[in-house]
């Protein structure tokens, strides 16, 4: 298992906009560096990548939840 | 008016509490959870809690935001800037509910919020527009002809758009067809909305505005803006009255801004937006902002009027509270956008707490703060954390003023936009008025580092 952290403090998105598909789902294949989410700080939007391969285990943060530096996204099983 | 609610944050919501609480008027902010603590709800009378952090759970949510307005009896809303300021729903809304909307009418925000259509009444008004097409453009062959009309290069603008964004450049013909096809995806996909317009490029322009003050019959001005100084569309530095503008083109903003605010019925506060190109002496409308703005102060010190007080009157009694001929112009004034962002690291966001927040004083130097020394910058909000704004009897003067102003202010806690401002206000292109609305980005060592 490996958690995504988030880098900074602001709001998590899993979804590129609010009328789009999120990003990856619980049980998806991600590849390294593939996008998981966003963070919002400050109306500056960051990518949330994915430091490992492997498939989506949980997200710990749902759509729109706030977010400090070093919480754990999500975590992936390893491939 | 007796009990105003406020629908907004920061150095704006503390900014009409002063102005209202002078009227003898109640004040109600809206606060999200994060901003229950915030120095807007302990300055307001009142404060009510709207919704959790992200914005369109609190300070976009119009039912709750207006339900807020409706239980802590207020009888008027001021929407401030940005957030619901320019929505014409919200507007609607607020005055179906009974209350007064601190605003122009749904109408006026509507015709102004479609680009299209505004520049049509634009130049109904006889205010000067860049060569275009004539509303939305369609497709095939009148595209093409529309595009000789113009000339190249060309932008093709979403009339949905605004504020800088929705915008392509077209440099050759062959290019136009596929690129107004993007475009009309993005808007539908941005925006909600397909149309999109043409219009002459302008290269090395400059930014300037008028404001205007209207009672729904009648308007007047309140002098012209520069506001050239920009990072990605975004105002950094701004001052009033606009430098180096001819007077005959100065007279003709001045004029067909209050000429287009009479012809809308135009009720309040609002701005109309120009391009002046430096080089053939020639403005050209952009847009109107149906709100009052950010860099509203520096009209305030070349006035020595109080805008939000006028929007109040205006609001509350539905007539001008004085005639054009008793608004004087004196001095020069700069406003200098501090922004919680580090220009070092390309400019970012550096949310956190205020340990140290000392503000320089002395004549002709004011502050408008949304936060005080202790206060927390939250990361879910834009980054402005203060405007220092200063004055004197000339640009010269007002420029030398704001080098040793900009020289007192001492902040601890979080990276600002300090030093750019620094630097910006030394610079000889601003001095001379050689600056245009992409030098900020065409000068790397001010966005490396300004020290």
């Amino acid at each position: 298992m490996a958690d995504i952290l988030s880098p900074l403090p602001g709001i998590f998105y899993r979804k590129p906009g609010p009328d789009k598909e999120p990003y990856v789902n619980e049980g998806d294949h991600v590849d390294v560096g593939q996008t998981v989410g966003v963070v919002e700080v400050m109306k500056q939007f960051s990518e949330v990548r994915s430091d490992v391969a492997g498939t989506i285990d949980r997200f710990h943060i749902e759509d729109s939840g706030t977010v400090n530096p070093g919480d754990v996204i999500v975590t992936v099983s390893e491939a | 008016m007796e009990r105003l609610f406020i629908a907004n944050r920061g150095e704006i919501a503390v900014r009409v509490i002063r102005s209202a609480r002078e009227l003898g008027i109640r004040t109600v902010v809206a606060v999200s959870e994060p901003d229950e603590k915030s120095h807007a709800a302990q300055l307001a009378d009142e404060y009510r809690l709207v919704g959790p952090a992200p914005a369109t759970r609190s300070y976009l949510d119009q039912s709750a935001v207006l339900a807020a307005a409706l239980d802590s009896g207020c009888d008027a809303v001021h929407p401030g800037y940005g957030f619901l300021s320019e929505n014409a729903a919200f507007a609607a809304a607020v005055i179906e509910a009974g209350l007064t909307w601190v605003g122009p009418s749904p109408e006026a925000i509507e015709l102004m919020g479609d680009k299209a259509r505004a520049r049509d009444a634009a130049r109904q008004a006889g205010v000067p527009i860049l060569r275009g097409s004539e509303g939305a453009v369609g497709h095939g062959e009148d595209l093409i002809a529309e595009g000789r009309v113009i000339g190249y290069p060309l932008v093709v603008k979403a009339s949905a758009g605004g504020g800088g964004r929705g915008i392509r450049l077209v440099t050759a013909e062959e290019d136009l067809v596929a690129t107004v096809e993007v475009a009309q995806a993005e808007a539908r996909a941005a925006f909600g909305s397909a149309d999109v317009y043409l219009e002459r490029f302008l290269g090395r322009a400059r930014h300037v505005e008028v404001q205007v003050l209207g009672d729904g019959q009648d308007a007047i001005h309140l002098g012209d803006r520069d506001c050239s100084m920009q990072r990605r569309q975004q105002k950094i530095l701004e001052e009033a009255p606009a430098p180096a503008l001819p007077d005959a083109v100065r007279q003709r903003i001045r004029d067909s801004s209050v000429e287009l605010a009479r012809a809308c019925h135009y009720r309040g506060l609002g701005t109309v937006e120009f391009l002046y190109d430096p080089e053939t002496h020639e403005a050209a409308f952009i847009e109107m902002n149906t709100r009052l703005q950010v860099e509203h102060p520096v009209t305030e010190m070349i006035t020595g009027l109080d805008l939000v007080r006028e929007q109040l009157l205006v609001a509350g009694e539905g007539k001008l509270p004085l005639a054009q001929d008793e608004v004087r112009f004196r001095g020069h004034a700069f406003e200098f956008r501090l922004n919680a962002e580090d220009p070092s690291s390309g400019f970012m966001p550096s949310p956190g707490t205020l340990e140290r927040l000392d503000w320089p004083g002395g004549p002709g130097v004011r502050i408008d703060s949304g936060f005080v020394a202790g206060s927390v910058i939250a990361p879910f909000y834009d980054s402005l954390l203060a405007k220092l704004i200063v004055w004197d009897a000339s640009r010269t003067e007002a420029i030398a003023r704001s080098v040793r102003a900009l020289g007192e202010v001492d902040v601890e806690g979080v990276k600002t936009t300090l030093p750019l401002l620094q630097a910006l206000i030394q610079r000889p292109e601003l001095r001379d008025v050689e600056h245009h609305s992409k030098f900020l980005e065409t000068t790397p060592e001010l966005l490396g580092g300004a020290a």
